[in-house]
């Protein structure tokens, strides 16, 4: 493919970055197909549904964390305590810990834990817990025991305004922990399937939901019971020229690059989100960069030990031969989440769709 | 309490002891020797763990720091999976993943120890609330070190409990020391009890030499939590005999005096062996014949799981997760092929 990058017309979307209310949502080809009816939500409604379906069809499963009782501080868990009483939604102590380690417990002695870090950047408390006890329960015991019951929502990521401590991406702290299953959905239609099958899987689970998406992304979403499957990626554009991947609200940033690069230059980007960050799906990407040839990785986290430099370097690894340009990374940077910064802080779809053009431009 | 029924409870938890014992001493020498890497004696713990164990029942899930080696002996955990686990040998219940210590039983409603200090207190406030929801007639019970208290755990643990209605019971040995550092360099108030009343739960402190004090307790407390649907903090005043583990040298930082004078005069084993001597349920010839027996079968055990074989290479990669991910099958295909090319390198 030939692109003639020097006759680009200089355009208003260089400055013009709309929030993120104004995109629209990608419909979601991995989802198994559902025979009942669906409805418009957002993703906090999607998410709430998904735990009024799993108190409804576990006896034992429980919803707790700071604040959930009166609905959450994002509503996630609203309506569910007036449904199920107290005694399965209920509210706990200011403790990360705590709410880590009850979990632990309460699936140790058989049940289905739902618990909320209030935003992910307070997990770190509770990485004792996550890391030394729920990620190698199983282990340890010679799997006598197991805490895959647990599940440990979170809000995660950018949100226009959250500074250092309602911004963070912790994903990749959590990846490099063997045990624990980490997932990030993109949109409601995936955060209920994946939020039902993370509550069901017979490992703990760290679910980071994109709070940015909790009001601003809305689409139909199927009113019954269904799970999309853990370690998959999605394909959600199709494309030649060259790989992006990418997660949670990043998608939408990517979905918009992938936009521009078409409409700018005619590049045909594949756009793969990988929705579930360990263990994840690096047979689809493989398959992609073996197709284009190029890759470009995105993340909002900082860029030094981001779960992008996993992804470089497996695919590196599997793709080197077929590779045709250095592998890109589109992070965050190496500084705190800033707070009046954050627009030149994020990974934003210019930053993408430069370095769409510059893996393009540079490939052989 | 000394009636028939107790008389055989009591005979077996000095059996038990005695047993313990020889156990610690044979696996604590086995180590100098560098035939395990690691032990921990629990000596001069005794009758906390066998005056609580034997107030329990198995449906009461136990939640243990790692000195309470007792608890697990009383509820059926025989010589053979003690010493299993010590040597890592392909019958360890834990696949030979944990350092020696690190004992765990599913069929005995033990959870697997581990390391971390004081992370097992929030999972008792998961266990009892699970148990309390459940309908079941048992308690959460969690073991800890008086050094333990001093973790966010222990803080987030009783609070949980407390405002959750949790029917568990934590239960302090207070041994005096944490490794090297005296209880009055570990906190400052009146000792661990003095925190009951602060989270608003009830609280006991017992002699914990004493065998009788500490059933006792532990009997009512499980009766209370039940009855109520509130937790219970146990303070049991003891003192650490032996060194902290093998990896410990305990006359760096506590004369050899002081713990010759606590060992002589409050040995849980001797209080014990005392009052049933003088009930006429046990004689000195009894006691020696039984040391003598326990020791022979703590030997057997130990020699036999030295010679049996190792857990299989395979096993490094199971139980990560429920179903081993495609990344991990291919690093066990990696390295099986790298041992299969350099097999003397890992014989």
């Amino acid at each position: 493919m030939k692109i003639l990058l020097h006759s680009l017309p200089r355009r208003s979307w260089l400055t013009a970055r709309r929030p993120l209310s104004h995109l629209t949502m990608a419909t979601d080809p991995t989802i198994m197909s559902v025979t009942s009816s669906a409805q418009g939500m957002n993703m906090f409604q999607a998410v709430n549904d998904a735990m009024k379906i799993a108190l409804e069809t576990d006896p034992t499963a429980i919803v707790f964390g700071e604040d959930v009782a009166f609905g959450g501080v994002f509503r996630c868990s609203q309506g569910l305590q007036e449904r199920f009483g107290k005694d399965r939604v209920f509210n706990t102590p200011i403790s990360e810990n705590g709410i880590a380690g009850f979990a632990i417990g309460y699936a140790a002695t058989g049940g289905t834990a739902i618990g909320e870090i209030q935003f992910a950047d307070y997990i770190y408390p509770a990485m004792d817990q996550l890391v030394n006890e729920m990620a190698k329960f199983r282990y340890r015991s010679g799997n006598q025991w197991q805490a895959g019951g647990a599940t440990l929502r979170m809000p995660a990521g950018a949100v226009g305004h959250g500074g250092h401590y309602h911004s963070q991406s912790p994903e990749a702290y959590l990846a490099h922990t063997a045990g624990l299953t980490v997932v990030m959905p993109s949109s409601p239609k995936a955060a209920k399937g994946l939020l039902l099958a993370s509550i069901r899987s017979k490992d703990p689970v760290i679910f980071l939901e994109p709070k940015a998406l909790y009001r601003s992304a809305v689409e139909s979403v199927p009113l019954g019971d269904y799970e999309v499957e853990l370690g998959k990626a999605r394909i959600l554009r199709e494309g030649s020229d060259v790989t992006l991947v990418g997660w949670g609200a990043q998608i939408q940033r990517l979905q918009k690059a992938c936009d521009l690069a078409k409409e700018m230059d005619g590049i045909d980007c594949e756009l793969i989100d990988l929705q579930t960050i360990v263990p994840w799906d690096a047979e689809a990407v493989e398959q992609s960069v073996l197709k284009t040839g190029k890759l470009v990785v995105s993340h909002e986290a900082p860029i030094t030990c981001g779960f992008g430099a996993e992804v470089v370097a497996e695919l590196q690894e599997r793709c080197f031969w077929a590779l045709e340009a250095p592998i890109k990374r589109v992070c965050g940077f190496d500084t705190p989440f800033p707070l009046v910064f954050e627009k030149y802080y994020l990974p934003d779809e210019t930053r993408n769709l430069e370095a769409i053009r510059e893996v393009v431009r540079s490939s052989r | 309490y000394v009636d028939t029924n107790s008389n055989n409870t009591l005979l077996r938890a000095h059996r038990q002891i005695v047993r313990l014992r020889q156990m610690d001493d044979i696996l604590l020498n086995a180590q100098r020797q560098g035939r395990i890497s690691f032990y921990l004696t629990c000596r001069g713990e005794e009758a906390i763990l066998m005056g609580a164990a034997s107030a329990l029942e198995v449906g009461d899930p136990v939640f243990a720091q790692y000195r309470e080696q007792g608890v697990l002996m009383w509820r059926g955990f025989t010589l053979e999976q003690f010493t299993n686990q010590c040597f890592s040998n392909i019958l360890d219940l834990g696949k030979g993943r944990q350092m020696p210590i690190h004992y765990g039983s599913r069929a005995l409603n033990y959870h697997t120890v581990s390391s971390p200090l004081g992370t097992q207190l929030p999972h008792a406030v998961g266990a009892a609330y699970r148990l309390k929801l459940a309908g079941e007639p048992n308690v959460a019970v969690c073991f800890f070190g008086d050094g333990s208290t001093s973790t966010p755990d222990f803080h987030s643990a009783l609070n949980f409990a407390a405002t959750l209605n949790a029917p568990a019971i934590f239960l302090c040995r207070n041994n005096g020391y944490a490794i090297s550092t005296p209880t009055s360099d570990q906190f400052a108030g009146d000792g661990v009890i003095s925190r009951a009343p602060g989270y608003g739960m009830a609280g006991v402190r017992v002699d914990g030499n004493d065998i009788f004090a500490v059933h006792a307790a532990v009997r009512e407390a499980k009766q209370y939590a039940l009855s109520k649907n509130a937790p219970v903090l146990i303070e049991a005043m003891t003192y650490r005999q032996g060194h902290h583990s093998t990896s410990d040298d305990s006359s760096q930082y506590r004369s050899v005096d002081e713990v010759l004078t606590t060992t002589e005069n409050h040995d849980p084993l001797n209080r014990l062996e005392a009052f049933l001597k003088k009930h006429d349920l046990l004689s000195e010839e009894d006691v020696e014949v039984m040391r003598k027996q326990e020791r022979n079968d703590v030997v057997k055990a130990m020699e036999q799981a030295e010679r049996r074989p190792p857990v299989p290479m395979r096993e490094l990669f199971t139980d990560v997760y429920h179903d081993m991910p495609l990344h991990l099958q291919r690093q066990q295909a990696q390295l099986e092929a790298h041992v299969k090319k350099y097999p003397e390198k890992y014989a």
